[in-house]
């Protein structure tokens, strides 16, 4: 395992006004976590003002994200669950719950990180307990690499 | 055969959609190279089927390779379905 996530880089029942607050906040917990630098939380916002609202890639979930490059020091995500969800602009998968922020040092070394990200979300039952979860050890539990299918 | 998952960088959200491709060729049984990359790198990587977010499809129509669009990338059964629908039509 080369990434780290516990209960410091989770926050649920967020209030939030638009999804830059929300993008901002999941960036804050990757700061204060001494995963990335403050760049990197502009750069994951001006991805999707440049590139679309394609980081919303399921229902009522967005995975920000930005270039190692843009700031990167460590592998790892930070979950934001808000308490009303809010539009990103994407046609199909709007309005967004559940936003993941995701960070890597180059292109590999989060490939560990995403797919255990794939499995546990491709699984319905435990992508509906992460949008209702009401505390953060919920979440890490949720995410946790115990939880597998 | 080579499938090319696309995302804006390459590197998040095209890495997530190829593990669920992966997971959907298996059960399908087809046996298939599954590569991510970004839109831009799509060209060169001469593949044989794209799979993509809706986004990004237009960016993708003139390449010679047939292009998927995926609207949710955890749902194995979406690209399941839509991978049958695209191998039964050859």
């Amino acid at each position: 395992m080369n990434y780290i996530f516990n209960k410091s880089l989770v926050k649920t029942n967020v209030k939030v006004n638009d999804w830059i607050q929300a993008v901002k906040i999941a960036g804050d917990l990757l700061i204060q976590n001494d995963l990335v630098e403050a760049r990197f939380v502009d750069a994951m916002i001006d991805i999707v003002k440049e590139k679309g609202p394609y980081i919303v890639i399921s229902k009522n979930l967005a995975i920000p994200h930005a270039r190692p490059e843009d700031g990167a020091k460590k592998v790892g995500i930070s979950v934001v669950t808000l308490e009303k969800p809010v539009k990103f602009g994407h046609k199909q998968n709007d309005p967004v719950k559940v936003v993941i922020a995701l960070t890597s040092i180059d292109e590999k070394s989060h490939i560990e990180l995403i797919s255990h990200l794939a499995r546990v979300l491709s699984n319905k039952q435990n992508f509906e307990r992460l949008k209702t979860a009401d505390t953060e050890e919920e979440v890490v539990k949720i995410l946790g690499k115990e939880v597998q299918n | 055969m080579k499938i090319l998952t696309i995302c804006g960088l390459g590197q998040g959200t095209s890495l997530l959609l190829k593990m669920n491709v992966q997971e959907a060729l298996q059960s399908l049984g087809i046996d298939a190279d599954v590569d991510n990359t970004d839109v831009s790198s799509a060209a060169v990587e001469n593949a044989d089927l794209i799979l993509a977010g809706e986004y990004h499809i237009d960016s993708l129509k003139h390449l010679d390779a047939p292009v998927i669009a995926i609207t949710d990338f955890m749902d194995v059964e979406e690209i399941k379905n839509k991978l049958q629908k695209f191998f039964k039509g050859e």
